[in-house]
């Protein structure tokens, strides 16, 4: 009995070796890529940290203001200007949320026809606005027109028309991601389609609508137009969100930004040039990262909180 | 309990398009009611049209009267959510809310149908309900673990125990155990044979079989064309229909010839 030899179908086919290859170029690519993109945010990190800390371990940081404080002094904290962050973002967020989560909802589960299409281009356009260009609206309608005095929440309404459309977008897309059949299956157990929503839909989106509000929070917590157009920046304690200018991080970043220098002084017995300011500088821009990552933790717990532990 | 059925010219549309046309028939309360036929041809439709789940869908509009007990349940001031608690409804891929726990995925009809229960109560109803679905043995020492973490035949079962919860008089079964191996589905066909004491139950299958061994009738859909829409070629009892059916189409249909 003659027997042909046939190549299985498990055989090295010809040209598998370039195939090989091409796996290989296309892995070390990505991987590549991937590090690439982490050299600016591991840089960024480092130096933030390397300089910030030493700033923020000093004493009175987290309870001291800068009065009176030029760059020729040490020490001062930043009290102020975190006092003035939160709260001009938590009215910001107070505000924001509510309508941004309503403006999603209505896109995904109502929305059809013109309003909606006319919403989605509004939400486009607003996404695009630049924050100065904010900042000069709320100006434009509360100072000049209703000759208002300047102060922190005309902040927050300024950054409520950028934390918005950031929100509304997030949202929106976490929503799509709640497949159909939760809902069918909803409706045909006789659950109205608000409860539907209220119940099932918004649970099930929560992570994601939770990590794209801290995206949000993330984005105003550091514009600085509008602290410059609508409040001044203050280096005394001023937790009144109503009046008068009001310290903030970004504010305390550039006002010791504009007033870097050194100063001499003798340590050990030898004359050291010092840089208060711009250890400050630094230290402020860290502590905003910190605020930032802490309020991340934050929603991720909640977000956990709120699914059932397998 | 089971109430009746009764479909009269029934003409189910999405937007213009016409998707079923001319449908009639009738369910006797307690029993199971096999709809076979052909991809497309419209049977999953006509079962949605049963609860009012057909106008979730944008631009789907019916046509004609369905009666339970003889009430119209397209009537004018029929709210369509209140046709929903009458009649339950069981899909292809089980679906149970990933966020709840087992026990929550049984007690949500009754909790978001807004009746305020006792706890009590409601344990009383989450047992009864796993029981009657087959699935109290498997998972009573895990009622507080997530749904989504069962099997998937165990999630059908769950699904169908979500279903019977809130108590309805018709049960819809949408190709309930296309998606599930022999054995799983071999327990939701034992489930319906027990839940046909209760409920009218209406199943949607492809597989043959299975129609002949639960269902005591059968409704044989098909396209009249392609682009044509689906009718209902014949209802008869399930016996008649799987050795002596009337229509040429439904006998090529269940010997294999087509389809």
């Amino acid at each position: 009995m003659t027997s042909l030899t046939i190549p299985g179908p498990l055989a090295a086919a010809p040209g598998s070796g370039w195939r090989k290859a091409k796996d290989r170029i296309a892995t070390t690519v990505i991987y590549g890529s991937f590090l690439l993109a982490l050299v600016p945010l591991v840089w960024l990190l480092w130096t933030v940290l390397s300089r910030g800390l030493h700033a923020i371990t000093s004493d009175g940081w987290f309870t001291g203001s800068q009065r009176g404080i030029t760059y020729r002094d040490g020490g001062g904290g930043a009290l102020h200007a975190i006092v003035g962050t939160v709260e001009q973002v938590a009215l910001c967020t107070v505000i924001s949320v509510p309508i941004a989560l309503l403006v999603a909802i209505y896109l995904v589960e109502y929305g059809r026809g013109p309003l909606a299409r006319a919403t989605t281009f509004m939400v486009d356009i607003l996404t695009g606005i630049p924050s100065i260009v904010a900042a000069l609206f709320i100006y434009a309608v509360f100072v000049t027109s209703f000759s208002g005095q300047r102060a922190g929440w005309l902040v927050s309404l300024a950054l409520v028309m950028l934390m918005i459309p950031v929100v509304v977008r997030t949202t929106e897309e976490m929503l799509r991601l709640v497949p159909n059949e939760l809902r069918e299956a909803s409706y045909a157990l006789g659950v109205p389609k608000w409860k539907t929503i209220v119940k099932i839909v918004l649970p099930t989106a929560m992570s994601g609508i939770m990590t794209g509000i801290v995206l949000g929070v993330a984005r105003v917590a550091g514009e600085t137009a509008p602290l410059l157009v609508l409040v001044g920046y203050s280096p005394n304690d001023n937790s009144n969100l109503f009046s008068g200018p009001q310290g903030s991080l970004p504010g305390m970043i550039k006002d010791q930004f504009g007033n870097l220098g050194s100063t001499t002084i003798l340590r050990g017995g030898h004359k050291v040039s010092v840089h208060y300011a711009a250890d400050r500088m630094w230290g402020a821009a860290l502590t905003l990262i910190l605020l930032v990552m802490a309020l991340n933790l934050l929603a991720r717990l909640i977000a956990s909180r709120s699914k059932v532990s397998s | 309990m089971a109430k009746r059925i009764d479909a009269r010219n029934l003409n189910i549309y999405y937007g213009k398009f016409l998707a079923v046309a001319d449908v009639d028939f009738t369910i006797a309360p307690r029993s199971v009611t096999a709809f076979i036929g052909p991809s497309g041809c419209g049977k999953s439709t006509v079962l949605r049209t049963i609860n009012r789940m057909h106008e979730v869908i944008a631009g789907a509009t019916v046509q004609g009267e369905l009666l339970l007990d003889g009430e119209d349940i397209y009537g004018a001031d029929v709210d369509p959510v209140n046709v929903r608690r009458t009649i339950g409804m069981v899909f292809q891929r089980p679906n149970p809310f990933p966020t709840m726990s087992i026990y929550d995925n049984v007690a949500a009809g009754l909790k978001l149908q807004s009746s305020r229960m006792k706890r009590s109560d409601l344990d009383v109803v989450v047992e009864k309900s796993l029981r009657a679905a087959n699935l109290w043995d498997e998972v009573k020492d895990r009622l507080a673990k997530p749904g989504a973490g069962l099997s998937g035949g165990q999630q059908q079962r769950l699904c169908i125990a979500r279903a019977i919860a809130v108590e309805p008089q018709v049960l819809l079964m949408d190709e309930p155990c296309s998606a599930l191996d022999p054995i799983s589905t071999l327990a939701i066909e034992d489930l319906i044979q027990s839940l046909k004491q209760k409920y009218t139950i209406v199943i949607v299958t492809h597989n043959m079989q299975q129609a002949a061994r639960v269902s005591e009738r059968t409704a044989f859909f098909n396209l009249a064309g392609v682009g044509k829409p689906g009718q209902l070629v014949e209802i008869d009892e399930t016996q008649k229909i799987f050795s002596n059916p009337t229509e040429k189409a439904t006998e090529d249909y269940i010997s294999g010839r087509f389809g």
